[in-house]
């Protein structure tokens, strides 16, 4: 016998995706975007109460296309990871675990999250 | 742990490449994973292309007729080739299942991809180390417990109470659910996988079974059973159309249920 370690076969360079496990890690890739995103909420909101010189700073650094994109992405964020969570609330209750059930719902979910951060911004873009 | 990249001896590099058949108007390619233990070499890539006018329709009549004709030295594992006894699981065209029961026509891509099961220890070729895997399954005492004194005869069951094992009792434990769930893929070491909980359930789900307390018992743990974050690899793969995401949830949902 050969001695040495044995290989570790291929798994993510080899598995061909399926809806569904995008949407798994998107779930978690959205998370850790929201926590991030928190960051730059409290620092906005220890901004507004520092008065309006440190405001200025926020205002500075996110009124431009680049902070209106990071916004953006917040946004986009927190619906995909909302909807999302609706859809492991009704699993954790038994429901929707056929295979093709779950594909839907992942179609679903994509559709309101998209939905709703079109729906959010051109509320923003009339309102600002 | 996870690890995205492969190990340094696991990196797959080119391999031979087999002539295409003389004379041969339907031919389909094969791109075959290979590793010999006593050569030293990294795990490669070997291509062959086969007569399908001279070939059984699945996947499976496509290796051994490889490795009758072509290439001796080609090892995997088959036995029943009707899909019952769950050996010659491996990943095919990107997806696990039984070499048996894949038509080769039903291959999405141009060339027909085959690697082992995924993230696991490579023994030869399309040969994995089960050792983990069947330690796991003993790990649930996978076996009717009881408690009350026998009975005169056998332990008998309701017509209702039978079908409550139909989508578990099929499961062949052939491990393609298993090695298609990344969080096995990360945590193999703690967390038992969809093969193996869908085997406890089917256990919890038994009405002749008396232990259900103490196998949730044995289930409630961080690692155990809530690695699972139904990613539905399990049952998007599984060859037998069975689901093990729902026999997590159920298990899930008793948990919960019986502190209320």
């Amino acid at each position: 016998m050969a001695q040495g370690a044995r290989p570790l076969s291929p798994h993510l360079q080899i598995y061909r995706w399926y809806l569904t496990m995008a949407l798994s890690i998107g779930h978690r890739a959205s998370g850790v975007a929201l926590t991030v995103g928190l960051v730059l909420f409290i620092w906005w909101l220890v901004a507004l109460a520092g008065g309006p010189e440190s405001f200025a700073v926020v205002q500075a650094v996110m009124h431009n296309f680049f902070g209106w994109l990071v916004l953006f992405g917040f946004t986009a964020a927190l619906f995909f990871h909302a909807a999302n969570g609706v859809r492991h609330l009704v699993w954790d209750a038994g429901y929707g675990f056929d295979k093709e059930v779950a594909r839907q719902s992942a179609i679903v979910t994509l559709a309101v999250a998209g939905g709703l951060t079109i729906l959010f911004w051109l509320l923003v873009l009339i309102v600002a | 742990m996870v690890e995205f990249a492969l190990p340094k001896n696991s990196r797959i590099e080119a391999g031979k490449s087999h002539a295409v058949p003389d004379g041969a108007s339907r031919t389909k390619t094969f791109r075959i994973f290979r590793y010999e233990p006593e050569d030293g070499k990294n795990p490669h890539i070997d291509t062959y292309t086969i007569d399908l006018d001279d070939c059984g329709p699945m996947v499976l009549d496509a290796l051994i007729k490889i490795k009758a004709e072509t290439d001796s030295t080609l090892t995997f594992r088959r036995s029943c080739r009707e899909g019952i006894c769950g050996s010659c699981s491996m990943n095919i065209d990107g997806h696990n299942t039984l070499a048996c029961t894949k038509a080769i026509e039903d291959v999405a891509g141009d060339d027909v991809t085959v690697y082992p099961l995924p993230h696991m220890s490579v023994i030869k070729d399309l040969v994995v180390d089960f050792t983990q895997f069947w330690a796991q399954y003993e790990s649930i005492e996978p076996w009717l417990k009881t408690y009350s004194t026998d009975p005169a005869k056998e332990r008998l069951q309701s017509v209702n109470d039978r079908e409550e094992l139909d989508g578990l009792y099929e499961c062949i434990l052939c491990a393609c659910c298993s090695t298609a769930c990344p969080s096995y893929w990360w945590n193999s070491d703690r967390y038992l996988g969809p093969a193996v909980l869908l085997q406890a359930y089917r256990w919890i789900a038994d009405s002749r079974d008396e232990a259900t307390g103490e196998r949730l018992d044995e289930l409630e743990d961080p690692f155990k059973l809530y690695r699972c974050h139904t990613i539905m690899n399990c049952t998007n793969t599984c060859p037998k159309g069975l689901n093990p995401a729902r026999a997590i949830g159920e298990i899930k949902k008793l948990v919960v249920e019986r502190r209320i």
